[in-house]
């Protein structure tokens, strides 16, 4: 075992791991938040406590994604030192902007959303929702700002071995980070939809529910968010994708597993099996013409296999490395986010459509609800295959063109260091991990708070009023 | 050495003095819930009086990690990597304690006392091991000429930076102990002033033993003499206008002048390293200057720009909050005794 190794592997651990609860929490913040509008707007109470109930599984999430994050931040120093020396001018600045601007402004507003149920207006309290959904957007916009350099740097210069900031507006314009916010968010409203609308497939799946109108409507409206996020993933996806062709050629023929230029019109492998070192292909199904389609927008056109991608990477930054990414990984992961996006999308169309008024045969047949239900673990899927694309597709590079992985590691950071948070990290993300999916079916088999005033999370009320800054408050 | 470069040495400064004036509190409150709190309710309101803002205070810590990240890449880059497994531990209380308040909320009444354990220790674990690390950085690290660190045990622990870790975590407990006493009633509020008088004394001990090994294990009062020591003198002359305040009950004062001290610890580490960012402890031509670790200027310019339009509205919203959760928190035994008063 090598430090480079071990470092990578943890993170992509901790990244996996967080990742889990960052589209899980702006997911699901986002639904909550239009659910207390709702109820703002209607004065209709099973909007109420259709807010709190999954508020307070939103709250589950947006603990393990908060304490999980500090890791992200921290590890750039910890295990990728060098990186960070070579990187900190640029990398640096939207992590500082995205906690002065996101960080702070999102754990504060939570924190008046959860205690001030009886203390402000409803629609003051619904607009610290909106404030805690719109920072958690703002933070994963800084963060892919800082991500999307390593795809494509914009604004910088080399100067005295490490790459310099030269135009702030640039690093910000850059055309990747918005395709890859407009991508991730999309997901993450997807995934928010898809679990509210998962979760309560499953309880409406129970005969003697009590609850069926309220897990109906909320079922309904996950499909729609899911509906408005998947067709979001599926025009960001694709902008990302005709970027890809020009910016990375490399990592699009390994996604779509093509070791030679494709013929033209070029045939779409739904699926294939690679030699890993070869990249010889040695079984696959093809559909013709779908992947000139795909890329072009037309029936023609041919694409740059992973050979001539590698002779130009060798023409350009040396040929005594080859370029070529872990094929079958990126080839599977791509298909089956690509695969599952499309599923989701079919299924909010059709979830709808026979969840509407006049036919509710979604509600009275098992097996469909059953197919909701279980598309609430997709998203997790597809997110984390959407990530793996991204990061492994990036290799051997760092920072794409000037940077390379082993350049990165912390040369000073030992073995058994790396072994020891490795194997820490591991123990303490599977506890998490099950107490996170035991509280949240807790909740879900506990069920909406009855129809009573009583708000659940009021703080422990005074009944004494006390003024801090009165001075005759502590005599 | 730039303008630029030294406003930024002071922002770093200034935002792990915040971070340790608002989380340390926190942490000071998370120990209580294993030491002062004596029943289930007590523990309730214990965590209730910082539900609110606990995780608002830690993202001052983020923030100084990211800004440290931005305007001086080289001391990031060496600090982070040559205190790995220090860090480590600091994120593993940091996350087991995170999860605690959400958590202990939500599950069965009989295992509670799991999240009570993980909230109590993490929040020990976090000043505690900063504590180490810090007086351990102030003392010069074995470094090679790329900023990297190659230290062994006893560069991590030793009799100082053993000090000063329990120094720190005293500071933070009764700090937290000066915020429970605002914030609370009957019988927590009485509690926390036996707490407090019991401890203030042993805190002068630790603050004695801090000033004799400071000036034995490192060179800032060869550097910095009139800095030093009247910050030391700052941090003593605080100690004991907050001892006097428990005293007299005026909780008010005791919690700033704890709070300030925590503030003062900062400042009086900050310019005893000036204008060094990491010590050197085998060849002074290592140490990490202000003028050799900074980003460029025009990071710099941008991060200023970003700070100084955006730091103010954060102060602001974050002021509110405490504004709107002023009121002082109570359990079901204290409203008993205020209602026979």
């Amino acid at each position: 075992m090598d430090i480079l190794s071990l470092a990578r592997f943890q993170f992509g651990m901790t990244t996996i791991f967080h990742f889990f609860f960052v589209p899980f929490s702006i997911g699901t913040g986002l639904v909550v938040a239009i659910m207390e509008t709702m109820w703002v707007r209607t004065k209709d109470k099973t909007y109420l406590r259709m807010t709190k109930f999954w508020g307070n599984i939103f709250l589950l999430s947006f603990a393990v994604g908060v304490v999980t994050g500090i890791i992200q931040e921290f590890q750039f120093g910890m295990n990728w030192s060098d990186y960070s020396r070579f990187m900190g001018d640029i990398f640096g600045a939207p992590l500082a902007i995205e906690a002065l601007l996101a960080f702070f402004m999102e754990s504060t507003f939570l924190g008046l959303w959860m205690f001030t149920w009886k203390m402000v207006k409803p629609w003051l309290h619904a607009t610290f929702m909106w404030l805690v959904t719109i920072a958690s957007m703002l933070s994963a916009f800084w963060i892919i700002t800082a991500n999307a350099f390593m795809q494509h740097p914009t604004g910088y210069a080399l100067k005295g071995g490490r790459a310099v900031m030269t135009s702030f507006p640039k690093l910000i314009a850059n055309t990747q980070a918005w395709y890859e916010f407009g991508h991730t968010i999309a997901g993450a409203i997807c995934m928010g939809g898809f679990l509210i609308a998962g979760m309560s497939a499953f309880k409406l799946l129970n005969k003697k529910l009590k609850e069926k109108n309220f897990f109906k409507r909320s079922l309904k409206l996950g499909l729609v968010v899911g509906l408005v996020g998947s067709i979001g993933v599926f025009v960001a996806g694709d902008l990302q994708m005709q970027a890809l062709i020009e910016d990375q050629p490399m990592k699009f023929a390994a996604t779509e597993g093509e070791k030679k230029d494709t013929a033209d019109p070029a045939p779409w492998k739904v699926i294939s099996f690679m030699d890993p070192k070869t990249h010889e292909d040695k079984f696959d199904i093809q559909i013709p013409y779908m992947l000139s389609l795909l890329s072009y927008h037309k029936p023609s056109g041919s694409i740059q296999g992973m050979d001539s991608a590698n002779k130009n990477l060798q023409a350009k930054y040396g040929d005594e490395n080859n370029y070529y990414p872990p094929v079958n990984t990126l080839f599977w992961s791509f298909h089956i986010m690509a695969i599952f996006g499309m599923a989701m999308l079919g299924i909010s169309v059709l979830g709808l459509f026979f969840a509407r008024k006049k036919s509710q045969l979604l509600f009275r047949q098992k097996w469909m609800l059953w197919i909701v239900g279980l598309f609430t673990f997709v998203p997790f899927i597809t997110n984390t295959c959407g990530w793996l694309v991204t990061e492994l597709g990036r290799y051997p590079w760092t920072v794409y063109g000037l940077f390379t992985i082993k350049d990165s590691v912390s040369p000073n950071v030992s073995v058994g260091s790396l072994l020891t948070s490795n194997i820490v990290y591991f123990c303490l993300f599977s506890f998490l991990a099950i107490v996170m999916v035991a509280l949240v079916v807790k909740e879900l088999k506990k069920g909406p708070e009855s129809d009573d005033d009583e708000m659940i999370n009021a703080p422990l009320s005074s009944e004494v009023e006390v003024d801090p800054f009165n001075k005759e408050a502590f005599e | 050495m730039t303008t630029l470069q030294l406003v930024w040495f002071i922002i770093i400064g200034v935002l792990f003095a915040g971070f340790f004036f608002l989380e340390g509190f926190d942490y000071g409150v998370g120990m209580s819930i294993l030491t002062l709190a004596k029943d289930e309710d007590e523990r309730d309101q214990v965590v209730a009086s910082i539900g609110p803002v606990w995780d608002g205070n830690e993202v001052w810590l983020i923030t100084a990690g990211g800004a440290m990240f931005a305007s001086f890449p080289y001391w990031y880059s060496a600090l982070f990597s040559g205190y790995y497994l220090v860090l480590f531990l600091i994120l593993f209380g940091l996350i087991i304690r995170g999860v605690s308040f959400e958590f202990r909320g939500r599950t069965d009444p009989s295992k509670k006392w799991i999240w009570d354990w993980t909230l109590g220790i993490g929040s020990f674990i976090v000043p505690f091991t900063f504590g180490i690390m810090f007086i351990s950085m102030i003392q010069g690290m074995p470094m090679d000429s790329h900023g990297n660190v190659w230290a062994g045990f006893t560069d991590y622990i030793n009799l100082f930076s053993v000090v000063g870790g329990v120094a720190l975590t005293l500071l933070a407990y009764l700090h937290g102990l000066n915020y429970i006493g605002l914030k609370t009633e009957w019988p927590l509020r009485d509690r926390v002033k036996k707490y407090a008088e019991v401890l203030y004394p042993v805190l002068y001990v630790g603050l004695v033993a801090f000033a004799v090994l400071m000036y034995f294990k490192t060179d800032f009062f060869q550097n910095h003499f009139v800095g030093t020591l009247s910050l030391l003198a700052v941090i003593v002359l605080l100690t004991v206008i907050a001892h006097i305040a428990v005293i007299k009950n005026n909780e008010g004062i005791a919690f700033t002048t704890s709070g300030l001290t925590l503030v003062s610890l900062v400042a009086l580490l900050f310019q005893g390293l000036f204008p060094r960012l990491m010590i050197s402890s085998n060849n002074s031509k290592f140490d990490l200057l202000i003028t050799n670790a900074s980003s460029s200027p025009y990071t710099l310019k941008v991060m200023t720009i970003v700070v100084c339009t955006f730091l103010p509205i954060v102060l602001l919203y974050i002021g509110w909050t405490y504004y709107i959760f002023r009121k002082r928190v109570t359990g079901k035994k204290s409203k008993v005794k205020t209602s026979n008063n």
